[in-house]
């Protein structure tokens, strides 16, 4: 089991180098700088700013002065907000789309896992058709539709929830986080439904149910670990999902997080921002996968007696 | 299994709905406890004056620090700040500032002429990247020293004759010098506590910060909740505190116009910083409506790459200006939120009135491409129109567009950049035709007019006139009186139109929802903000309907 | 020796048991007559348009449906059916060609894994899980803003995100298939390894090919719109569903119509797609377990 481990830890590695230097010689090979503001920049004052970001140096001495920075943890200054350095911004942005990000995964899981859940022990009945359905719209919804018509109706024609922000009026934490997870309910909805009903068909349910178990202990103590697996085994890529959906939501719901702060960062050629956001981002993307197949591969009997050989 | 579930999400929606409709708004208890609640666009850069940029950083540095002189909000005249008098010598060239010796920094300190004195070197200084230091260029020897060609600072024009006074030498007469004591570039910032936190020049320290930050205006920073919200509370050592009605302003980054429109209708904001153009019809339409609405010191044009075919041809530029039908444009796409322009400076700046040297005219129009080659587009080899990603100059895009392709019978392209590569393309003239925006920072028609010398840092059409640099640059500052200027301006304008480098299409206004309870904060033309004077009066109420 | 036979039988008769299922499966038809309802229509959209793409009205202006404009038009007066059918060209375009570059890079890079195995095959997966650990979307979003947005970038970008999974479910397949005597045969015959692939593997591979293919055209469009809203993938003057909701949602207060029909084009078409993915994988009888 550590082998596995350790093997996928040190495949995890050459991802997060590819993914910093990558990023380092897209941004920089952007048009466009940080510095071009509407009224032109005198040429001094551009050296002087281009000199104090370390610019005027050739590019890979740049690429190496950053990796330096990199490995001691430092992510740089912010070229956008003179004064604040990138670890300050996440600290900032990153509260709020770790709320919302658990806020949804939360709804997601659970609304999903009892939705699935329920249409698996009927199959074929409304038990299952009406939940399915309603995974369906799910899918097929795109976040930015689902919420700007949450909000038309919520928020504007019933008045219920307030509209934007996140944290300044009870209640307005309820839409974004729905809006986040809807899409990812769905697809728990589903997974859980065809997880379930593979493992309920199998003959050791058979044998619970003729042991004369109730019912709900057959379904939690003995059929849901197996049932469950297919959506452990989602959640890494779903984590990298709900990230890119916190862009989306962030921007509709105007909560101050590190998606919105990633997308700004982009237009604004931000380029320590970019570089740090994305290094972040992608290194707990990638944490996630790892953790997510590690506890899949543990939940999975027939896999760790793999392992362990 | 279900039923828990729905227990559950009933409670929450129930516990939102009993925490929604009652209780007191933000604007409401602002109103109580003399707390404004300011919408303020984006989140500012910083707050360091001779770093920043924008418009955001403006309203909150201009209520933090003061300048020599501040802006009445309500005539735009200069009125004592930092400087309680000063004295201006016959020729014009020097400018004696005497300053308040009740003046304080928030620690104490008293602000004094050689805090002024290291601050504009500050400010010039090439090290610093301050990308307004052109506005300190009318002191002598002040451009040298800030593109590098001067060492020593102490030869530009600014001295501290003693504490109190200080003497700045200009190079030539400057009528609108006064003014710009209250742009943020020429304010003076606290010298041991920018040395304590790093460089005299450095862009990084924190000496900005809530912590460590002294200044000497009406309010100090006391909260800065980044992408969150600004609070600044009142300073009891600013030498008129006593006038100073509000407690505290809270200014909040209200990028998205819907949302923040949304926040005013739900009682979170006081004041809006612009209102989305879809909603002006609803907002005119009220009796007691919110929407305050003024013309605002800007244009907003085309600019036209006079080096590049077929755009070097005056005839083509001026068929294309005259098949724009601007106030159907403004009327309709643009819901009559801004005024037709017909030159580069707006009206009644100042009292000056610009040239209108031609109009809407189809006819004219198709006869001038006609005649540079092109009747009814034959032979059109096609042009591309540049802007940078905007709801707004979409619509304005789509709309010329249109108009070009029916009364001219051409095709442009469009093509929509995100705001550094479009400043790039612009920077590096590489367009045909592009958007742009000009906003005066200080109200004289020259702030426009200088834009088209030959080779000017904004010019970015090629455009290029001895005579016209002649006259701004020479002939206008040299001129006795207002209106032997003013006449000079319009001649070089109406030069300047007759060459059509520029589509001028509108003049801007400022459009702001303010809550009725919102005083002293009347619109003028440089939408500017004096926070001396604003109070709140919590026996208004909004009335939407 | 028979059950041989059978494997051997089982190719072409799948397809006829397959269609058989899909028919009775009635969501399924109804996605595929949806589908072909919008396929025909983004095809014959410049004959059958009510309106010319770009005939605005400036005077009108938003207007909500009417006998006139059977949806409403958009603040410049255009008629929002014909915005929304040449929208559809596009965002059908870019779902069903982006699907397709996947497909093909996918398929080849999985069949050829798959099919050599050993050291080659190692490799290839390797790189195949690198990439797949990458997170795309933050690469696209910063490959759109850092090239500026033309089509055909995004028709790649979307392409190379969506290959992996087509290259892993290839690749088993393959490997499941090779081992199969009939491939043996063709090997003993002489056949060259990109002849067996192509006339032997493939074919049989494409059950599972064809369900993951139908339901990645959903998820393309789905990228297209959201980068689309984002500003980062369709530029007007074209216009997309995903632009075109992105407008609507600005103004859905004053004018709800421009959310709406444009949203409903979008969701119905990725129902039908699901439907009929669904309906053609049970029809196949493909392996539940998916992901």
């Amino acid at each position: 089991m550590w082998r596995f481990v350790i093997g996928r830890l040190l495949q995890a590695i050459p991802v997060i180098f590819i993914v910093i230097t990558a990023t380092f010689f897209l941004v920089r090979a952007a048009p466009g700088g940080p510095f071009d503001a509407e009224k032109a920049v005198i040429p001094e004052v551009k050296a002087a700013l281009e000199r104090q970001y370390r610019l005027d140096l050739p590019i890979h001495e740049q690429y190496f002065a950053y990796l330096a920075d990199l490995s001691q943890g430092d992510l740089g200054p912010s070229f956008k907000y003179p004064g604040r350095t990138i670890n300050e911004l996440i600290e900032s942005g990153l509260p709020a789309t770790a709320e919302l990000g658990a806020y949804a995964l939360l709804i997601a899981v659970i609304i999903g896992s009892l939705a699935g859940i329920a249409a698996a022990l009927r199959p074929n009945t409304l038990q299952d058709y009406i939940p399915m359905s309603m995974a369906m719209i799910g899918i097929c919804m795109p976040t930015f539709l689902l919420g700007p018509i949450l909000v038309l109706i919520f928020g504007i024609h019933l008045d219920w929830l307030p509209v934007s922000g996140w944290g300044d009026i009870p209640g307005d934490k309820l839409m974004p986080s729905i809006t986040l997870g809807a899409a990812y309910a769905a697809y728990v909805a589903r997974l859980s439904r065809a997880g379930m009903l593979e493992v309920l068909s199998q003959d050791y349910i058979r044998t619970a149910r003729a042991k004369g178990l109730p019912e709900w202990q057959v379904v939690l103590k003995h059929g849901l670990r197996g049932g469950m697996l297919p959506v452990v085994a989602f959640l890494g890529p779903a984590f990298a999902g709900l990230l890119a959906g916190s862009f989306v939501v962030e921007t509709i719901f105007q909560i101050p997080g590190l998606g919105r702060f990633y997308v700004q960062a982009a237009f604004n050629r931000d380029y320590t921002m970019i570089l740090g956001t994305t290094v972040f981002l992608s290194t707990l993307i990638v944490l996630f996968n790892l953790l997510s197949d590690i506890v899949a591969a543990w939940l999975n009997p027939r896999l760790r007696a793999q392992l362990s050989e | 299994m279900t039923s828990p579930l729905l227990r559950l999400i009933s409670i929450t929606l129930l516990a939102c709905l009993a925490a929604c409709t009652g209780g007191e708004s933000k604007v409401e208890q602002g109103n109580r406890e003399g707390v404004l609640h300011y919408g303020n666009g984006s989140e500012p850069q910083g707050l360091d004056p001779h770093v920043v940029t924008g418009v955001p950083e403006n309203k909150i540095i201009r209520s933090l620090f003061e300048g020599l002189a501040v802006k009445n909000p309500y005539t735009l005249e200069p009125e004592p700040g930092v400087a309680e008098s000063w004295d201006i010598s016959e020729d014009g060239k020097t400018i004696t500032f005497h300053l308040n010796p009740k003046a304080r920094w928030s620690n104490g300190d008293t602000v004094t002429a050689s805090d002024y004195v290291w601050s504009w070197h500050r400010a010039l200084n090439p090290n610093m990247g301050n990308q307004y230091s052109y506005m300190l260029y009318p002191l002598v020897n002040a451009e040298a020293y800030a593109t590098g060609k001067l060492e020593d600072p102490n030869e530009v024009g600014v001295k501290a004759v003693d504490d109190h006074t200080l003497v700045v030498s200009l190079n030539a007469p400057t009528p609108y010098f006064i003014q710009l004591m209250d742009h943020y570039s020429t304010f003076a910032v606290h010298p041991e506590t920018v040395t304590m936190h790093g460089g005299a020049t450095d862009r990084f320290t924190p000496w900005t910060r809530v912590e460590n930050m002294v200044s000497n205006g009406p309010f100090v920073l006391t909260e800065w909740k980044l992408n969150r919200y600004i609070r600044i509370e009142k300073n009891p050592l600013y030498w008129n505190a006593d006038n100073v009605k509000l407690n505290a302003v809270i200014f909040y980054p209200t990028e998205n116009l819907t949302s923040e429109e949304r926040m005013f209708r739900a009682g979170q904001l006081h004041h809006t910083n612009e209102v989305p153009l879809d909603k002006l019809p609803v907002y005119k339409a009220m009796p007691k409506s919110p929407l305050v609405q003024a013309p605002y010191l800007g244009t907003y044009y085309y600019l036209l790459n006079t080096d590049r075919p077929p755009l070097d041809d005056v005839r083509v530029r001026k068929a294309l200006s005259m098949a724009v039908d601007r106030d159907t444009l403004v009327s309709t796409v643009l819901q009559g939120a801004y005024v037709s322009a017909y030159s580069i400076t707006p009206p009644d700046t100042l009292g000056y009135y610009p040239p209108k040297t031609f109009s809407y005219d189809p006819d004219k129009a198709r006869a001038l491409l006609a005649d540079a080659g092109y009747p009814n587009g034959e032979n059109w080899p096609g042009l591309e129109l540049t802007y940078n990603t905007s709801e707004n100059h979409r619509k304005v895009a789509v709309a010329i567009q249109q108009m070009w392709k029916d009364v001219l019978n051409i095709e442009v392209t469009l093509a929509n950049q995100e705001w550094k590569v479009y400043l790039d393309s612009v920077n590096q003239m590489n367009f045909q035709i592009a958007r742009r925006g000009w906003i005066g920072d200080y109200v004289d028609p020259n702030n426009f007019l200088d834009l088209f010398i030959t080779g000017g840092g904004n010019n970015n059409t090629g455009y290029s006139n001895s005579e016209y640099d002649d006259i701004i640059l020479r002939r206008a500052p040299s001129a006795p009186t207002r209106d032997e200027r003013y006449s000079l301006f319009r001649e070089a304008e109406a030069m300047l139109m007759e060459s059509m480098p520029i589509i001028p299409i509108y003049t801007y206004t400022s459009k702001h929802l303010t809550h009725p309870s919102v005083k002293g904060m009347p619109s003028n033309l440089m939408d500017s903000l004096n926070i001396r004077y604003v109070w709140l009066d919590p026996s208004e109420t909004l009335e939407l309907e | 020796m028979a059950h041989t036979d059978i494997n051997a039988e089982k190719g072409t008769s799948l397809w006829e048991d397959a269609w058989r299922r899909l028919k009775k499966n009635r969501l399924a038809l109804f996605g595929l007559g949806v589908l072909g309802l919008f396929v025909a229509s983004a095809l014959l959209t410049p004959w059958i348009a009510p309106y010319a793409y770009d005939a605005q009205n400036l005077d009108l202006g938003a207007t909500p449906p009417s006998a006139q404009h059977w949806l409403g038009t958009d603040i410049f007066g255009r008629d929002l059916l014909t915005q929304i059918m040449y929208g559809g060209r596009i965002s059908l375009a870019v779902g069903f060609v982006a699907t397709a570059v996947a497909l093909v890079i996918g398929v080849t890079w999985g069949a050829v894994a798959g099919y050599v195995g050993g050291r080659a095959d190692a490799v290839m997966m390797r790189i195949v899980d690198i990439l797949y650990a990458l997170p795309f979307m933050i690469f696209i979003v910063l490959l759109m803003v850092v090239f500026g947005r033309n089509l055909l970038l995004l028709f790649l970008a979307i392409g190379a995100v969506e290959w992996l999974t087509m290259a892993r479910i290839m690749r088993g397949q393959v490997q499941a298939l090779r081992k199969q005597e009939f491939v043996e045969a063709a090997i003993s015959l002489g056949l060259s390894p990109m002849t067996i692939i192509r006339r032997h593997l493939v074919p049989n591979a494409l059950g599972p090919i064809i369900v993951y293919t139908t339901l990645t055209i959903p998820s393309v469009m789905l990228l297209e719109a959201f980068l689309s809203f984002l500003g980062l993938g369709i530029q007007p003057p074209k216009t997309s569903w995903g632009l075109l909701i992105s407008y609507g949602a600005e103004t859905m207060e004053e004018y709800p119509w421009l959310l709406i029909f444009p949203g409903l084009a979008l969701t119905t078409t990725l129902f039908a797609l699901n439907f009929l993915g669904d309906g053609l994988r049970d029809a196949l009888d493909v392996r539940r377990s998916a992901d």
